[in-house]
């Protein structure tokens, strides 16, 4: 007793690197925490899984995992991790990007890799702003939210991203939130386990721009205002739109087969070499 | 076509279809490119030939996305290249330097078109020359070959595969509508003859930790390890020190600065080759590249008839530019003429290299065709 007991995600993570960049009561450590331990129950060899970011906040995830890692350009990192995906069709490329990279300045890359179900894990850090620019308005800040550039409440629709890659073509979707640690990390692990494009949005606490500037407390006050917030999607489809406005809607929503693209690439190589 | 691996012996090719065959040759092996005249034949040719060769060819949804794969792939371990346009080669401009910080392999072509904005999509120019040397931000080095014939499409290709795995950096094919086009027998080399280079890969086991990212040898070239290979390698574009960590410190942006401009410039006498003839006595030299050169080259065979002591020199590579080696080249010359396919980009880069020993002028087209002989031999006749 006494001892002090490492952080079971410190294993995964690149030590060296203390301390990391989030704020105290972020929500994108924990999502860090939640993909490596459903690499770890899986049991996968982490040579084997390489981490693909964009830029942002949740764009530091895949810098601190221990394997192979890919920070790359803003907005981009579904196209990188297609490259990869492509070349090395054995590992498994876990891409995590934040609201802003994956959905606004990315949203091109987004659905096409949905609709070409590139057997990615993608994890979309959704905090309702661009945490690393200092707060800004992005594609799923909601209604009426105050951020650095909605002074007045924001006056745009937000994207439903799950809906976006599930009707692009996504063949793993799933939502939760950084309150939901045992169904999220099992949705990871499902994630990795299929062949194809699997999407997995954890809305996250950005505690430092997003929550102060909409007055919703630290942390742990954010967490429990999402678990609030949260109806499962068999709740939600007993709901009128004016009542889930301002919920979050939970669940795994897509889970189906189709055939994946580096296998049909391989496919089409054995075609035009005659076999 | 059977089992066909590359294709060998005499063929009678389109210039994009020749440097397909060329970066076939040099083992590519992924291929992203998005469409774009007078870039697509390339991408055509690439969807069949590469899965034949056992390669993988994707449409990207945008020039962003290919750019992107190509250096995905690179990371994965295979030969990739891109191939776009001037709009295009605008919108790849942040992947090129994301490349040239990270040390990655790949090769781009730029077909260039008359620009600027759409211009004129089915009419060449050398517009984007400077563009190449400068369009992604920050200090950087990047090689740029410029292919004169159809022939040399294929042998550009192989050569800027090879450049860019030696080097571990972008290398651009700044070729243009003319040759891209131009139909011409071309000798598909077989790659026995080819001496092909490979990115210098760790030649110790995985497991320990290694410098991948900052060497102390100021001009050194890191070995570059594969996703998958159990190396643990963290790749980024942040500047950084050893381990490959983001860092804000000014001596250490600098010396990776440096080290990146210099592995490149202190090697330019390898890297940067010229074609020259009648330069012994030349008293006026014509210094070209790309398709103007085909003009020039007539034109100087034409002056020299006339008994003018002209010279031809052509940049094969463009960047970096050799300013020395140009300097030296023209020699005891007085009058030194630029002919280029747009207003004047190299032009500058020329005076910088012999303004001080010779008067300079430019003989230069807008773009569509070439400037003709006819104009460059009168310039010569002019300044003789
Ligand atoms: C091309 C480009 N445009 C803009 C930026 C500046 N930038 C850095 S992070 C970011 C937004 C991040 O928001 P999000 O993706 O939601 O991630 P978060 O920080 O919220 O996790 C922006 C706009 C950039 N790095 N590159
Ligand atoms: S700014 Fe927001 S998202 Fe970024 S580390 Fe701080 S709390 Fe997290
Ligand atoms: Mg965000």
């Amino acid at each position: 007793m006494g001892e002090a007991v490492e952080h079971p995600a410190l294993k995964y993570f690149r030590k060296e690197r203390l301390p990391h960049v989030w704020c105290a009561g972020c929500g994108t450590g924990q999502i860090f925490h939640y993909t490596v331990k459903a690499i770890e129950e899986l049991g996968l060899d982490p040579d084997r899984v390489v981490w693909v970011s964009g830029i942002g906040c949740s764009g530091r995830i895949g810098a601190y995992w221990i394997g192979d890692n890919m920070h790359t350009l803003h907005g981009r990192p579904l196209a990188f991790a297609t490259g990869i995906k492509l070349a090395r069709p054995e590992l498994k490329v876990i891409v995590h990007g934040g609201d802003g990279d994956l959905a606004s300045i990315g949203g091109n890359h987004l659905i096409h890799a949905a609709r070409r179900n590139v057997g990615l894990t993608v994890i979309c850090v959704n905090n309702f702003n661009y945490g690393m620019t200092g707060g800004q308005v992005s594609p799923t800040t909601p209604l009426g939210s105050v951020t650095t550039t909605t002074p007045f409440g924001n006056e745009e629709p937000p994207f439903d991203l799950c809906d976006l890659v599930a009707s692009a073509g996504a063949t793993y979707v799933s939502r939760w939130t950084t309150f939901h640690a045992r169904p999220a990390i099992n949705s990871i692990k499902k994630a990795l386990q299929r062949d194809g494009f699997s999407f997995i949005e954890i809305v996250s606490q950005c505690v430092t721009t997003y929550g102060r500037r909409n007055r919703m407390g630290d942390g742990p006050q954010m967490m429990r205002a999402f678990q609030r917030m949260s109806v499962t999607k068999e709740q939600a489809a007993r709901m009128s739109e004016e009542e889930l406005r301002d919920k979050i809607v939970v669940g795994e929503f897509v889970d189906r087969q189709r055939p994946e693209f580096s296998a049909m690439k391989r496919e089409l190589m054995k075609m035009a070499r005659g076999g | 076509m059977s089992q066909s691996q590359t294709l060998k012996g005499i063929d009678y090719l389109q210039g994009n279809e020749a440097l397909v065959e060329g970066a076939i040759a040099a083992g590519c092996k992924f291929f992203a490119g998005y469409p774009i005249t007078p870039s697509n034949e390339i991408s055509e040719r690439m969807s069949w030939r590469l899965p034949q060769v056992g390669g993988i060819f994707v449409q990207g949804e945008d020039e962003l996305a290919s750019i992107a794969m190509v250096i995905g792939a690179s990371w994965g371990g295979l030969k990739a290249m891109t191939a776009t346009s001037g709009p295009g080669f605008s919108l790849m401009q942040e992947g090129i330097g994301y490349a040239c910080m990270t040390e990655t392999p790949c090769v781009i072509v730029d077909i260039q078109r008359c620009a600027p904005g759409q211009g004129i999509a089915t009419k060449g120019q050398q517009g984007d020359m400077m563009q190449a040397r400068w369009g992604t931000h920050g200090d950087h080095e990047v090689i740029a070959l410029a292919p004169a014939s159809v022939q040399e499409m294929f042998d550009l290709a192989v050569e800027a595969f090879n450049l860019s795995e030696s080097y571990r950096v972008p290398c651009l094919i700044m070729a243009e509508e003319i040759v891209a086009h131009m139909r011409d027998k071309v000798r598909l080399r077989d790659p026995s003859e080819l001496r092909l280079k490979e990115r210098r890969r760790p030649d110790i086991p995985p497991g320990k930790k290694i410098d991948f990212h900052q060497l102390d040898d100021e001009a050194g070239i890191p070995p570059m390890p594969r996703f998958g290979d159990g190396y643990r390698i963290a790749v980024s574009a942040f500047s950084r020190n050893r381990m490959g960590y983001p860092i804000t410190d000014r001596d250490l942006h600098g010396k990776l600065l440096r080290r990146l401009s210099n592995k490149i410039l202190n090697n330019i006498d390898a890297i940067a080759r010229f074609e020259t003839s009648f330069l012994d006595d030349a008293e006026v030299v014509v210094v070209s590249y790309g398709t103007p050169a085909r003009s020039a080259k007539s034109a100087v065979k034409a002056a020299r008839e006339e008994g003018i002591k002209a010279g031809y020199v052509r940049l094969i590579t463009v960047w970096p530019f050799h300013h020395e080696k140009l300097r030296a080249l023209c020699g005891g010359a007085k009058e030194v003429i630029t002919v280029e396919m747009n207003l004047g980009q190299i032009f500058g880069e020329v005076e910088r290299a012999v303004a001080r020993n010779a008067h300079t002028s430019l003989v230069s087209s807008p773009g569509v065709e070439p400037p003709t002989p006819w104009e460059i031999l009168s310039k010569i006749r002019e300044v003789a």
